[in-house]
């Protein structure tokens, strides 16, 4: 099969989430704060949720992203999935379904809705570590979301030391 | 390829609609062009010389005339034999069969290629397939505006060196080499060297000579001068034998068949004609243009650094700068909704997540490339589209920004 690259054809729904992203923005009275990606990535996002501690609702979810407007529109649209939501509820919320809620990612932007739901799950664990709680359906190992983002941010950082060594030979 | 990979973005484009006003700054990856060049292809296609070149009747010799004349018309301007220029279909194929064909056609001689790090893609991936075939392949390092380390290349060559391929101006950059320099330091080190330069970016938008600059073969492309896609060309030293790299009924082009493409062929020699014919005028308007712009963004933006030389050693259309805590591909979409279309570094478009390697090999950091955009001004752009950018982009820099999870130190 002939492979293409095309030019990112995103949905008009990820257009709109990048022009009027909701939930956008750090929250003062967050419960608690996780991120995923690097700089270096090029690929950075931030999630803040208030948990209500009783029912373990996400009371509020914001995000902030340094990333491409896939990335934008992943963590913009799941802050308004997870809201409402109990944090095991949000637990089980997968990359597809945030794509899925888009319109559907490009192949090469998956990572982007894997490194948005990478950071929901590193908030749900801080949270709960927090806490000093450990609910039965927390899985102990990392999901694939989780381990794809620390993936990611290892890649770049092989690729950072690569491109160093090759400067200094050339000092 | 996923399954959402070859929608229609019919219903993208209706939701990003028609912006009040255009600015096409994306000249590096693909060329506006003039209508004047429009016009001199389009009798090429079914009133005059729609024949073959090199068959024999009325529309084959009129085909094989324009086709003539446009090869003179190329090659004048850079003082070369119109006789030894080969025409391919785009820049990309006359670096391949610069490199490839001149490789393997000579590989008795010697087995070590050296390039820069800062080529286009086509040489460099080139480069790498043929270390797979079992070549030597040594890159010269740049410093951090991105002029080659002339020491370094005369450290690199040696006897067993078969050829050098350094281009005459970057394509991201802008940095005007010391290629004459260059040619120096090689035939210095051994003159049976094959001295190949990738002057895509360098033809129409510097003055330059072939016999002066003492190079063996020459890369050109159509669409660098506002041209169509499609067309490139390679100036070949007479005497120096390429491999040929495709193979087919041969026509006027030995060593690239396939019919003539005789209505891109003419776009280019008029795309030529235009460009050289008010030269200077040409290239002190892109200047001012050029400079405009950077001087405008550096002064209105925050965080925001220039990438490449400043002045008479940058190209005249090159403008690269690097905006801190904004991811590029981000940046391409906010301008793009406001009519202004460029193109980024930023790794985001590629599927290795590796950003430019051109910013890397001048020392940017990762984050310095992914919030890098190319914008490049042509002869046709005027000084109210330059306001229109400069009144959009610190509007849009500010939006990513205030999305971005980065943000700078204090803020």
């Amino acid at each position: 099969m002939p492979t293409k690259r095309i030019p990112l054809p995103y949905s008009p729904k990820v257009l709109e989430y990048f022009r009027n992203p909701k939930n956008l923005g750090p929250l003062e009275d967050a419960s608690v704060v996780a991120m995923a990606g690097s700089p270096a990535c090029g690929d950075m996002i931030a999630i803040y949720l208030k948990v209500n501690d009783e029912s373990e609702i996400i009371e509020k979810a914001t995000f902030e992203s340094y990333g491409c407007a896939a990335n934008i529109a992943a963590a913009s649209v799941m802050t308004e999935m997870i809201t409402g939501k109990t944090l095991k509820e949000a637990w089980n919320l997968t990359w597809k379904d945030l794509s899925d809620a888009l319109g559907g990612l490009p192949s090469i932007k998956f990572h982007c809705g894997i490194l948005a739901v990478g950071a929901l799950r590193r908030a749900i664990r801080e949270y709960y570590r927090k806490k000093g709680k450990n609910p039965d359906w927390l899985p102990e190992d990392l999901t694939k979301e989780e381990k794809m983002a620390l993936e990611e941010e290892e890649l770049v950082k092989r690729l950072q030391k690569r491109y160093e060594r090759m400067l200094k030979r050339g000092e | 390829m996923g399954a959402g990979d070859f929608r229609s973005v019919e219903e993208l484009l209706k939701a990003h609609g028609k912006p009040p006003r255009e600015v096409y700054l994306d000249c590096e990856n693909s060329p506006w062009v003039p209508p004047e060049v429009i016009d001199a292809m389009l009798p090429y296609f079914n009133t005059i010389g729609y024949g073959n070149p090199l068959i024999t009747h009325k529309a084959g010799w009129e085909a094989y005339e324009a086709y003539r004349r446009a090869l003179i018309q190329i090659a004048r301007p850079i003082n070369a034999d119109p006789q030894q220029f080969i025409i391919t279909h785009s820049g990309t194929e006359a670096n391949n069969l610069a490199i490839k064909g001149y490789v393997l056609a000579n590989k008795d001689k010697g087995r070590k290629i050296v390039v820069s790090e800062i080529e286009h893609l086509s040489v460099i991936f080139t480069a790498e397939y043929l270390k797979n075939c079992g070549f030597e392949v040594v890159k010269v390092p740049v410093d951090a505006e991105g002029f080659i380390d002339l020491e370094k290349l005369a450290d690199i060559v040696d006897r067993e060196t078969i050829l050098v391929s350094i281009m005459l101006v970057n394509h991201e950059i802008g940095t005007i080499e010391p290629l004459r320099e260059a040619v120096e330091v090689v035939k210095d080190k051994n003159p049976d060297v094959v001295f190949h330069t990738d002057a895509a970016d360098a033809y129409g938008k510097i003055k330059f000579d072939v016999e002066k600059l003492g190079v063996d073969m020459v890369s050109l492309s159509a669409r660098k001068i506002y041209g169509p896609r499609g067309v490139g060309a390679l100036y070949v030293r007479e005497g120096i034998r390429l491999e040929k790299l495709i193979h087919g009924q041969i026509s006027i082009e030995e060593l690239w068949p396939g019919v003539e493409n005789v209505p891109l062929v003419m776009g280019f020699a008029k795309a030529s004609e235009l460009i050289f014919k008010d030269f200077d005028r040409n290239v002190s308007h892109m200047r001012k243009l050029r400079d405009m712009l950077i001087d405008g963004i550096l002064s209105s933006i925050p965080y925001t650094f220039l990438n490449g030389p400043k002045g008479d050693r940058r190209a005249p259309d090159n403008v690269n700068i690097s905006f801190l805590y904004c991811e590029g591909e981000a940046m391409v979409i906010e301008l793009s909704t406001h009519g202004v279309y460029v193109s980024s570094g930023s790794a985001c478009a590629s599927r290795m997540l590796e950003p430019s390697h051109v910013l890397l090999a001048i020392g940017r950091k990762f984050e310095e490339v992914h919030g890098s955009l190319l914008m490049k001004v042509t002869p046709y752009h005027t000084v109210e589209d330059i306001k229109y950018v400069l009144e959009v982009l610190p509007k849009a820099v500010e939006r990513i920004r205030s999305i971005s999870a980065l943000k700078p130190e204090g803020d």
